[in-house]
């Protein structure tokens, strides 16, 4: 597959560099970081520019571009910040389930406030403290005339407590197995009954808000339900290919921001009368990050075009996320003991890239999880 | 393995009650601080569980490194990592010990012992972190003083010292090795001035800091050791320093490991126990080998460092296997428990941040490696 990037391509990316340069306050993360705060100063900022939901058709005033674009983007924004990109980038997460399968008017409805920077999205799959398998889904929706009672505890919600939406994996039909049994649900955020609860105090993506979202009796019309009744998982799935990419994207562009750091601080750190990417070990150890960097680069613009071109699959996404996930760690890691006791250090950076990658390999299914879905798929074929 | 006897154990028991009452409890509003109050410096001296190895003429107890051993245990098994006792007790104080006068000792070490004094360390700069002989803080004798310039940074017990030991270089002497002298420097001392608590990626409960030395003047006799012995004294102590990171990491890591294997026998997923999973008992198969074979290890080592044999390439070996490894089981323990493992309420969240300055100070495991392929004769 030819990865050359496009001229708008090139644009898009070096527009997404420019505006993580320009706009992204080091002191002002730090702060916000500190405090587990959400970066709303920048999100309008960013939505204004096209940067959030560059994947959407323009007709919801989305950039009408791919994944591909979308994670151009997401590696630019965390290769500067991968606190504040993660953030930015996962303020339209769920959207995707819409955009896949919600009718028209919803779409209508929807899309175009995530993409103008209105209101940001959330997903609410998983349940219970160990985030249990999602065919063992126990929130419940069941009809009342024309609406929807939907009820139910919702564990590791991101943007939980400021999302305009929440997608809501519930159990619509309670005696049919999980793959017919489960349905995606959209609930406002401002239904009486929605309950946002029990903050995570995270050791990092700390940008990224993340609470439980408990829902009691919520009352939403029946037009909320996304796509058809009974198809849930399987939207999930779907959606977690396109997540997972994404995901990947960001990892991508935390190692590769933890790499600049630590070639730059290498270059210039004088010890012994030199520098000391002078020292062979140094050399060695810069070489095998840049490896990883550019591995995990093929493999994550290899899904990305993959998906656009329908060419994809869920279990290359979830490969992918294994891949770049461990590479954001490793090389982050390495980062920082080439900066030594800085490197521990908060002001330098790189234990923050370090700290984010370690909590995104945990987002949206850990590695364990990740390496069942992909066995699955590689050894019984199962998609 | 180890030769602990009744004394020893029945230490431990005092220690671990101790710890149950005066440390485990403060650990979240320690680390909210970002530091351990000075009383509970005292609390540890007055019960005792201070400079272990003291001599009973200045109020120590005459005990042996397993005391220390016991400590350093001890103190992992808590959910912080910042409390120092150690870096005071078995490495700085010890350059009073051994390289103090009877006049030193009879000034520093009764409190150093009590608790009213807290020792620290100050080596690195912010230029010469693992090439110490490029260090810059200069040291001028003249007319019975010593006046000291320079700053030091990465200074654990940076805040809350009283004492500190400062490496420091005569700007008259060309060759690096022979120019570093120590001294001994008091808190309050005019030209001697402590900068901000660094921020940290972890061990928030532990005072780290940049110190300063401006025109500083001390007494001649505050010196430590012979003039340009520094560099040579420095290297001598830092094995203990290196023994005594192994066997802390080691204890932090074996903490998590335990911790890890009940939340996986207890937690259900899915309708069965984690521990049921082939993938989950290979991983703490695995992790149960490392740190199997990193103690006994470890424990060989003590007892010849007990036994003063020159165990220079062993402990380079130890201090960088433990503290790599100790990253690792963070690391793969935090993947087996899941999300909840990256919730700073989770016990392994704290310790994997804590964990990660281990292959960094007290001389980089790259620092470690090219010892190691030293003593090899490479």
């Amino acid at each position: 597959m030819n990865q050359k990037l496009s001229q708008a391509q090139r644009d898009i990316q070096k527009a997404a560099l420019e505006f993580a340069k320009g706009k992204f306050d080091k002191d002002l993360c730090l702060e916000q970081e500190r405090r587990g705060e959400f970066p709303a100063h920048i999100r309008q900022e960013a939505a204004e520019l096209g940067f959030i939901g560059v994947h959407y058709p323009e007709a919801y005033t989305g950039g009408g571009l791919g994944v591909f674009e979308n994670a151009l983007i997401a590696e630019a924004f965390c290769q500067k910040d991968a606190s504040l990109g993660t953030a930015l980038m996962l303020s339209g997460f769920s959207a995707e389930c819409l955009l896949r399968a919600g009718s028209e008017e919803m779409k209508g409805r929807w899309l175009p406030q995530v993409a103008d920077g209105d209101i940001l999205a959330a997903a609410a799959f998983a349940e219970g403290p160990a985030g249990a398998g999602l065919d063992e889904t126990a929130a419940q929706a069941v009809r009342e005339g024309d609406d929807w009672i939907v009820n139910g505890l919702k564990t590791r919600v991101a943007n939980g407590g400021m999302a305009g939406f929440y997608c809501v994996l519930v159990r619509t039909d309670p005696d049919a197995a999980p793959e017919k049994g489960l349905s995606l649900i959209l609930v406002e955020g401002d239904r009486p009954g929605v309950v946002c609860e029990n903050p995570r105090d995270k050791l990092g993506m700390r940008l990224t808000p993340e609470t439980d979202l408990r829902l009691e009796g919520v009352r939403v019309p029946g037009a909320n339900l996304i796509g058809e009744e009974g198809r849930g998982l399987g939207q999930v799935r779907r959606f977690y290919e396109e997540a997972w990419i994404q995901v990947s994207a960001m990892a991508l562009g935390a190692a590769r921001g933890a790499f600049a750091r630590a070639l730059e601080y290498a270059r210039k750190r004088m010890q012994f009368g030199r520098p000391i990417a002078g020292f062979q070990a140094i050399r060695h150890k810069i070489a095998d990050m840049a490896a990883q960097v550019e591995q995990t680069a093929a493999a994550v613009y290899r899904s990305a075009a993959g998906f656009d071109q329908q060419a994809g699959t869920p279990a290359l996404a979830a490969m992918t996320k294994l891949c770049a996930c461990d590479a954001a760690l490793h090389v982050s890691s390495e980062a920082i003991q080439i900066l030594g006791g800085y490197g521990y250090m908060k002001e330098y950076e790189v234990e923050r890239f370090y700290r984010d990658a370690k909590a995104l390999s945990f987002f949206c299914g850990g590695r364990g999880f990740l390496k069942d879905f992909a066995a699955a798929a590689v050894i019984d074929k199962i998609r | 393995m180890l030769p602990y006897t009744r004394a020893h154990e029945e230490f431990r028991k005092r220690f671990q009650d101790f710890v149950q009452r005066e440390v485990a409890p403060y650990a979240d509003r320690w680390e909210a601080d970002h530091l351990v109050p000075k009383e509970a410096w005292r609390k540890m001296g007055r019960g005792g569980f201070l400079c272990t190895c003291s001599e009973p003429a200045y109020g120590g107890m005459g005990g042996d490194f397993l005391h220390s051993v016991i400590c350093m245990e001890e103190m992992a098994a808590t959910d912080q990592c910042g409390f120092l006792s150690f870096l005071h007790s078995d490495i700085v104080v010890p350059y009073i010990e051994s390289y103090g006068t009877q006049e030193q000792k009879r000034k520093y070490l009764p409190g150093c012992i009590s608790g009213d004094e807290i020792t620290a360390v100050a080596m690195t700069e912010p230029d010469a972190g693992s090439d110490l002989a490029g260090m810059a803080c200069t040291a001028e004798e003249k007319d019975g003083e010593v006046v000291l310039n320079g700053t030091k940074t990465f200074i654990s017990n940076g805040i809350n010292c009283t004492l500190v030991v400062l490496a420091a270089k005569d700007p008259a002497v060309e060759n690096p090795h022979k120019a570093i002298s120590l001294y001994l420097v008091e808190e309050g001392t005019p030209g001697f001035k402590k900068g901000s608590k660094l921020d940290k990626m972890g061990m928030h409960s532990q005072d780290t800091a940049e110190l300063f030395f401006n025109n500083c003047r001390i007494p001649a006799s505050n010196r430590l050791g012979e003039k340009g012995t520094g560099f040579v004294l420095l290297m001598q102590k830092l094995q203990q320093e290196r023994l005594v990171v192994a066997v802390w990491g080691l204890a932090i890591a074996e903490s998590m490991f335990n911790w890890t294997v009940e939340y996986c026998r207890k937690t259900q997923f899915c309708g069965r126990p984690l521990a049921s999973s082939q993938a989950v008992q290979f991983a703490l198969a695995e992790m149960a080998t490392e740190l199997r074979m990193s103690r006994a290890f470890t424990e060989q080592l003590i007892m010849d460092h007990m036994a003063e044999k020159d165990v220079v390439m062993e402990t380079s070996m130890a201090k960088y296997q433990t503290s790599d490894m100790a990253n690792r089981v963070a690391g793969r323990c935090m993947d087996l428990v899941g999300g909840y493992g990256v919730d700073e309420s989770c016990p392994l969240s704290r310790k994997w941040r804590d964990l990660r300055i281990l292959p960094i100070f007290a001389g980089t495991n790259e620092i470690m490696k090219g010892i190691i392929a030293k003593s090899m004769k490479l």
